[in-house]
């Protein structure tokens, strides 16, 4: 394998990766997040106010962690840095 | 329609204009235009402002937003808070009209690229100390970084730094994302489906200005209230790995 199949299968293979793993963890955050509030809320109609606030904060704050993943995972199809490299020296 | 190729992750890439070294792109571009639109918006609307008498509609609707605002940040900060309204507000109305906007056809938002965000999380990293200084003083605000004992001031030093890329990179990667998400349906599903993504990236724009608002108020709120004799209720966030690319 040249060096060009090397960078591309790497790149595309571990912003897959990536992004897989790094949207199973909040959307599992993110679930229990809203399970709790729910049942809060249905605990306590009186607050939902306050507490649909916070969830959504919170719930940004969540949503935050698989986007980080998804830039990386972007960087690496989009703005990878080893591209350039590899191109100029012609494998 | 699209000036951005799916390929550019940034509307820094798209340089519109380019005399020398000198050149201008799609990022200044928008972000004037969204000065622009705000100054002159802001100028019109507050033109025969009245005191007593009959509101026309004009002043009901400022009223309103300029209420609403304040109760959020007072309800957010405590009524301490308040002196940082127009920062914040300022903020808010920004964000929120640079990725309202992406429903213009041509028009990225200046949010999508990372420059943006960072010059806005930069201000609100400098906002921080500027209030809790002002309100405590520099000594008791200082004495705020050495809390429990002087071993933690290089840990708040790192949470300072940490959140403020944070703020950066959530405003910027949920604004491209969507903008990605945008090109690769054109290309995929050009009719119906993307309207469908545009109104979800309406509701995504407001919730980011939303939060990035909160989190500079919340901010501030805890440089204010709680310098010299509490634990600072920071953002307690991972730090990130911050990609520089793009």
């Amino acid at each position: 394998m040249d060096a060009i199949t090397v960078v591309g299968i790497a790149a595309m293979g571990f912003a897959g990766l990536t992004i897989t793993i790094g949207s199973i963890a909040p959307a599992i955050a993110q679930g229990r997040a809203i399970q709790q509030a729910l049942t809060a809320m249905a605990q306590q109609p009186d607050v939902h106010k306050p507490l649909a606030q916070t969830l959504f904060v919170g719930l940004a704050m969540l949503e935050s962690l698989a986007i980080y993943c998804f830039v990386i995972a972007m960087i690496l199809i989009f703005a990878n840095p080893f591209w350039n490299y590899v191109i100029r020296t012609g494998s | 329609m699209e000036i951005m190729d799916l390929n550019q992750i940034s509307p820094d890439q798209v340089i519109i204009w380019q005399y020398g070294d000198l050149m201008i792109n799609a990022t200044l571009v928008y972000t004037w235009l969204v000065m622009a639109l705000l100054v002159a918006g802001s100028l019109l609307l507050t033109r025969n402002l009245v005191h007593h008498g009959p509101v026309s509609r004009r002043q009901l609707l400022l009223e309103t937003i300029a209420g609403a605002l304040r109760q959020q940040v007072q309800d957010l900060g405590g009524a301490a808070a308040v002196v940082c309204l127009p920062f914040v507000s300022t903020l808010f109305i920004f964000i929120f009209t640079a990725n309202a906007l992406a429903l213009v056809p041509g028009y990225v938002p200046p949010t999508a690229s990372l420059s943006t965000t960072a010059a806005l999380a930069l201000s609100v990293f400098v906002a921080v100390p500027l209030y809790g200084i002002r309100r405590h003083g520099l000594w008791s605000y200082l004495k705020a970084y050495a809390h429990p004992n002087i071993f933690f001031f290089p840990l708040h030093l790192i949470s300072e730094c940490a959140r403020t890329i944070a703020l950066a990179v959530r405003l910027f990667g949920n604004i491209m994302s969507h903008e990605k998400i945008i090109g690769i349906l054109l290309s995929v599903v050009p009719l119906f489906f993307p309207a469908v993504m545009q109104v979800l990236g309406l509701v995504i724009g407001t919730i980011q200005a939303y939060i990035f608002a909160v989190l500079a108020t919340v901010y501030i709120a805890a440089a204010l209230n709680d310098a010299g004799d509490e634990s600072r209720p920071d953002d307690i966030q991972a730090a990130p790995t911050t990609p520089q690319g793009g």
